[in-house]
Formats: C-alpha cells, sequence, structure tokens
C-alpha cells in the first residue's frame, strides 16, 4: 500500500512536470497489479508483463483486434476489385474522349460534352481542369486527347493543332452604384499600374480605388496582361482572388471595386464599363472593335479524327455554337 | 509465435508507415523547391518582396512579414481570449457549468475552415470596410478570423495544464490567506506556465499554417502591409493560390514558399516541445 502511495506520489510529480500528459505508465501498471518490483532492470521483463496481460485482459481486445484486422483485410480487397472491376468495365467499352485544360473553358466544354453524349450514346467524354498549360502539357504528352485553353499558343507550342472555339470578352466591373460608364483602354492601364489610385481622377467623388486582379498563371490575368497591360506588371497593391465568381463577389459588395472577368459572366450584380466608347456587346466582341477579346482553344496533338473528330465536329456546328452563345461566349462561327 | 509478439510487429509497421509518409514528403518538397533557391539565391528569394514568377522575380519578403503580421494579430486577439477563458473554466466554474462549456468550445475546433473565411467575407469584411475603411479584406479581418479559429486549441491545451497543476498548491495558497484570484495569479498560472506557453506556440504553429480562410479573408494582395487595413498575401495563400496554373520555376517557387513554411512551423513544434520538456 505503501508503495502504491508512493508510486502515486512520483506520478502527480510527473505529471506536474509534463504538464497535461496524465498517463503514467508506472502507475497504470501499479493499479492494474502488475508494477515489477525491481524497475531497474526492465529488459527481461517487459516481455513477461506483455503475457500477463494478455492472460488476464486481453482476451477479448486481442479477439476485437483480429475481427478488425480481418475487416481491414476485406476492405481493402474490396477496394482492389472495385479499381480493378472498374477498370475491366471501362476496357469493354470504348475508353472516353479526355478533355484537359482551361478552367475558364471547362463549364462551357462540360455544357457541349452533355449535350454531346446524350446524342451519342456510346461515346463518353471526360472533361478536367487544371489550368490552361496544364492542358497543353496533357496532349503534348499523349495524357489527353483534347487540350482547352484560353490562351494563345505560345512559339514553341505551335506544332499543335489550334481549333478555335469561341470569342469571349474580357470585362472591366464595376458596382453598379458606381457612376463611371467608359474610359479609355489608357486610363484603364495607368489604373492596373497603380498610377491612378483615387477615383477623383475619373471625374468621380474622391475615394481611393479596390483593385482587383486574378493571381499569377490564370488564363484571364494573362489575357489582360497583353491586352491591356503591354507587358508591365499588375500594380501589386491590386488584391487577388482565384475565380472569376469571387473577383465578382467583392465588386458586387464594394462600390469602390473594380476588377476584370469574362464577359460571359458578367450579371446584373456588377456593372460592365464600356472601353474608349465601345460596349462589351455581343456584336463588338464579334467583330473586334471591342479590344479586350480572346480566343478559347481547343488544341490536339494531330488532326482529330474517330470520335474526336466527331466531337470536335458537334462543337463547330450550329447547334454547338448557339449552346456556347446561350451560355454568355460568342461563337467564333457566323 | 507469441501473439502479443505479433501484434508489437504489425503495430510497430503501421507506426513506421506514417513516420515514412511525413519522411517522404519532406524530401519530395526539398526536392521540388531547393533548386529554385539555390539558382535565386537565398538573398534574393528571402529578402526581396518582387513576386512575378512568370518574369522570373521570386522575391518572398511580403509574404514572410505578412505572415507573420496576421500571425501575430491572431496571438493578440486569441491567447487574451483563450486564456481568459481557460482560467474561469478551470478555476472559477463550477462543474455544471464546465460541463456544458467545454465541450462547446471543443466544438468550435471542429468547423471547417472554410465555414470561418465564408462568415468572415459575408460578415467581418464589410463591417470592416463600411466603418474602418480599406477594401475590407485586410490584415485585420485575417487576423480576427484566426484569432477565432486558434481559440479552441489555445482554451483546451491551457485548461489541460492548469487541471494539471495539483490541488495541493491551491489548498496551501489558501491556507496562507491568499483570495482564489491571488492563489490563481500567484501560484497556479506560474506552475501551468509551461503548458500554457506551449498552448501558445501550438496555437501560432495552427495560425501560420491555416489557408482557406485566410485566403477568402486576407486579399491576397502582393504589397508589404503599411496599414491593418491593407490587404496582404501569407505564405500559405500563395501556394494555394498560384499552385493551379502554376508550371516549371513557377511551380518550383511555390514548393520552395512551402519550404520556409515548413522550417517554420518545423521551429515552433520544436520549441513547444523543448518548453514542455524543460524544468
Amino acid at each position: 500500500m505503501l508503495k502504491l502511495r508512493l508510486v502515486q506520489f512520483h506520478c502527480s510529480f510527473l505529471n506536474f512536470c509534463n504538464n497535461g500528459k496524465r498517463s503514467c505508465p508506472i502507475l497504470a501498471q501499479a493499479k492494474a497489479g502488475t508494477l515489477l518490483f525491481t524497475p531497474m532492470k526492465p529488459s527481461p521483463k517487459t516481455e513477461r508483463s506483455w503475457e500477463t496481460c494478455e492472460r488476464k485482459s486481453l482476451r477479448f481486445p486481442l479477439k476485437l483486434t483480429r475481427r478488425l484486422i480481418c475487416l481491414w483485410l476485406i476492405l481493402v480487397l474490396g477496394l482492389v476489385f472495385a479499381v480493378t472491376g472498374c477498370s475491366c468495365q471501362s476496357s469493354t467499352s470504348t475508353p472516353p474522349i479526355s478533355v484537359a485544360g482551361s478552367t475558364s473553358v471547362q463549364p462551357f466544354a462540360e455544357k457541349l460534352a452533355e449535350v454531346f453524349m446524350s446524342d451519342h450514346p456510346h461515346i463518353r467524354i471526360d472533361i478536367q481542369g487544371g489550368g490552361s498549360s496544364a492542358g497543353i502539357y496533357a496532349v503534348t504528352q499523349g495524357a489527353a486527347h483534347l487540350g482547352a485553353s484560353s490562351r494563345e499558343l505560345v512559339a514553341k507550342e505551335k506544332h499543335l493543332v489550334e481549333i478555335p472555339l469561341a470569342w469571349d470578352g474580357i470585362a472591366v466591373i464595376v458596382n453598379p452604384q458606381n457612376a463611371l460608364k467608359n474610359m479609355s483602354l489608357e486610363q484603364l492601364r495607368l489604373i492596373f499600374l497603380g498610377k491612378i489610385k483615387n477615383w477623383a481622377d475619373l471625374g468621380l467623388p474622391p475615394h481611393a480605388i479596390h483593385l482587383i486582379s486574378r493571381e499569377e498563371g490564370s488564363g484571364t490575368r494573362n489575357a489582360f496582361e497583353k491586352m491591356v497591360m503591354q507587358k508591365q506588371e499588375v500594380s501589386p497593391a491590386a488584391l487577388v482572388q482565384d475565380s472569376n465568381g469571387s473577383v465578382r463577389e467583392i465588386v458586387a459588395n464594394d462600390p469602390y471595386a473594380m476588377g476584370y472577368i469574362s464577359v460571359g459572366l458578367v450579371d446584373d450584380r456588377v456593372k460592365a464599363l464600356d472601353i474608349d466608347g465601345i460596349p462589351p456587346t455581343r456584336e463588338n466582341i464579334r467583330n473586334h472593335t471591342y479590344k479586350l477579346v480572346r480566343r478559347f482553344l481547343l488544341v490536339s496533338k494531330l488532326p482529330p479524327q474517330g470520335r474526336v473528330q466527331e466531337f470536335v465536329n458537334f462543337v463547330l456546328s450550329p447547334p454547338g455554337q448557339s449552346l456556347l452563345e446561350a451560355e454568355g461566349l460568342v461563337g467564333i462561327k457566323e | 509465435m507469441n501473439r502479443g509478439k505479433f501484434i508489437e510487429r504489425v503495430l510497430f509497421f503501421l507506426a513506421l508507415s506514417s513516420v515514412t509518409s511525413l519522411l517522404l514528403i519532406t524530401i519530395f518538397i526539398f526536392m521540388e523547391g531547393l533548386p529554385l533557391i539555390i539558382s535565386t539565391g537565398l538573398k534574393n528569394f528571402l529578402f526581396s518582396s518582387h513576386w512575378a514568377p512568370t518574369r522570373g522575380h521570386f522575391g518572398i519578403l511580403a509574404m514572410i512579414i505578412s505572415s507573420i503580421l496576421v500571425t501575430l494579430g491572431a496571438l493578440g486577439l486569441g491567447v487574451p481570449l483563450g486564456l481568459a477563458c481557460a482560467i474561469v473554466l478551470a478555476e472559477f466554474s463550477p462543474q455544471r457549468l464546465k460541463l456544458v462549456l467545454k465541450p462547446t468550445l471543443e466544438l468550435l475546433a471542429g468547423v471547417p475552415s472554410v465555414v470561418y473565411g465564408f462568415l468572415g467575407v459575408i460578415w467581418l469584411v464589410p463591417l470592416i470596410r463600411d466603418y474602418l475603411g480599406g477594401p475590407g479584406l485586410s490584415l485585420l479581418a485575417g487576423s480576427l478570423i484566426l484569432g477565432i479559429m486558434i481559440l479552441p486549441n489555445v482554451i483546451s491545451i491551457s485548461i489541460d495544464s492548469l487541471d494539471a497543476v495539483p490541488e495541493t498548491y491551491r489548498q496551501g495558497s489558501i491556507a496562507l490567506g491568499a483570495t482564489q484570484w491571488q492563489t490563481v495569479r500567484r501560484v497556479v498560472l506560474p506552475a501551468a506556465r509551461s503548458g500554457i506557453i506551449t498552448a501558445v506556440i501550438l496555437g501560432m504553429g495552427r495560425a501560420i499554417g491555416e489557408t482557406m480562410a485566410v485566403i477568402m479573408v486576407a486579399g491576397n494582395a502582393l504589397q508589404l502591409p503599411t496599414s491593418i487595413l491593407d490587404p496582404v498575401r501569407t505564405l500559405t495563400s500563395n501556394i494555394a493560390l498560384e499552385l493551379g496554373y502554376a508550371s516549371g520555376r513557377h511551380r518550383e517557387a511555390l514548393f520552395a514558399t512551402g519550404i520556409v513554411l515548413f522550417i517554420i512551423i518545423m521551429i515552433l513544434n520544436l520549441s513547444a516541445t523543448l518548453v514542455t520538456r524543460r524544468k
């Protein structure tokens, strides 16, 4: 009894030192009655204590453990079968057409694929995001049939076949409370350079302009930098958001904000500005009087054939193009 | 074959696999990121705030400073609140109140960070914009949200360390004529000091590592902040924001950012361990 108390004291002291680590192995052993008398040489006796524990109290938990292990094995085996089963299944039918790339193109590509697949039930199309560069890379590597890109191909990618899909305007948006209607391309550039910082410079009541840009590497930002910034950097003071949607959300809530998003995603909570007096309407985007226009491309390694060609033809056909128009883009074909 | 021995082996193997994954992650991050740090030069990487990865500028100073500022702000809010809460729960509240309050607070830890971020964007950001000025998405918003997020960590670890102070200390102090508050302040808090410091350091680790909520409320601008109302970008936000589109050197630069973050968090965790071990 005295020994137990001593151990308790020792443990509470340990506890105090350890601050919060309550469990004390020696106390636990003492309570369980398995404390060995000389803790000086623990090496041969640890095994015995295992055995003692096992004989006395571990029988039920051991069964449980065995069951757990069985369960785990079954789960793993099940998973393996599920995976192989899937691959068997898909190998019986033709492999799906894979399209990878720009997240700006992705929602439109998904819409197209959906309609195409309902007309051609034997063809499956997988659409993945990942970004324009990732899509182009996947096509070069042969990992995807088609890449979707919201930027133009650079020189070393020119060997790929490019299939223009649609025009997309980039709208400069402000809050609907903002009285501004029009600005010049030069003003826009100076604003995003951080040279014009106040709405007063644009003839509005003075207040700081809250700039909102996209993250480095984004296709929309890339296009914006090319068309507006003339290779200069966007001001580091600009807020950065990682999607068209969140840029729109901020501009919709902040009366002093200005940002840029894809024209297809402009809604009535934000106001798109005229650039050099030209509003970003469908007509102006198609005939390029509106300046901020980029192309959406599909790229492939070789000219598309077979099922892939069927899909590409559908995209460029009048129903495919009108589908894109309905989603807010401007079709590449008249 | 001894069953106990067998189970011991299995458990040992499983334990090893978790350590292995940590090791693999470490190796992977360093392999991906180190080449860039070497080619840019450590000085240019750490002490320049010009970040334009697609143009070949890889300075992360602004983000390091922003990370530190956001974290300090979070501690400024989270530690006093958390500690006060822990003291009340451990020392002054009746058992029944404690039984209700403690699990409620621990529930806070289970709320996903996106939810904190969303609440921040919907409630906090407009409040800051309307009453304090600036774009609302700011250092202040990030600090406040993180301060609330680290509360459960700070509180639960502090409570545990306060509870671990032996009852005899309190009895002794009160027997000497000290009031309950004097006992807490002069005896219990100093005795629990190392546990409380651990709580703060772990809270700091959580704050510096948090990503989602910070991306949503901090604004992610690349500049060095000049006021608490300026938007800032932390190290974690930088990685999460740009990784989706990054390729080549840009991608390496993000992994290099990861290395810096990794080292900061390692230092924090190590110092937490050291503080607990001392004495």
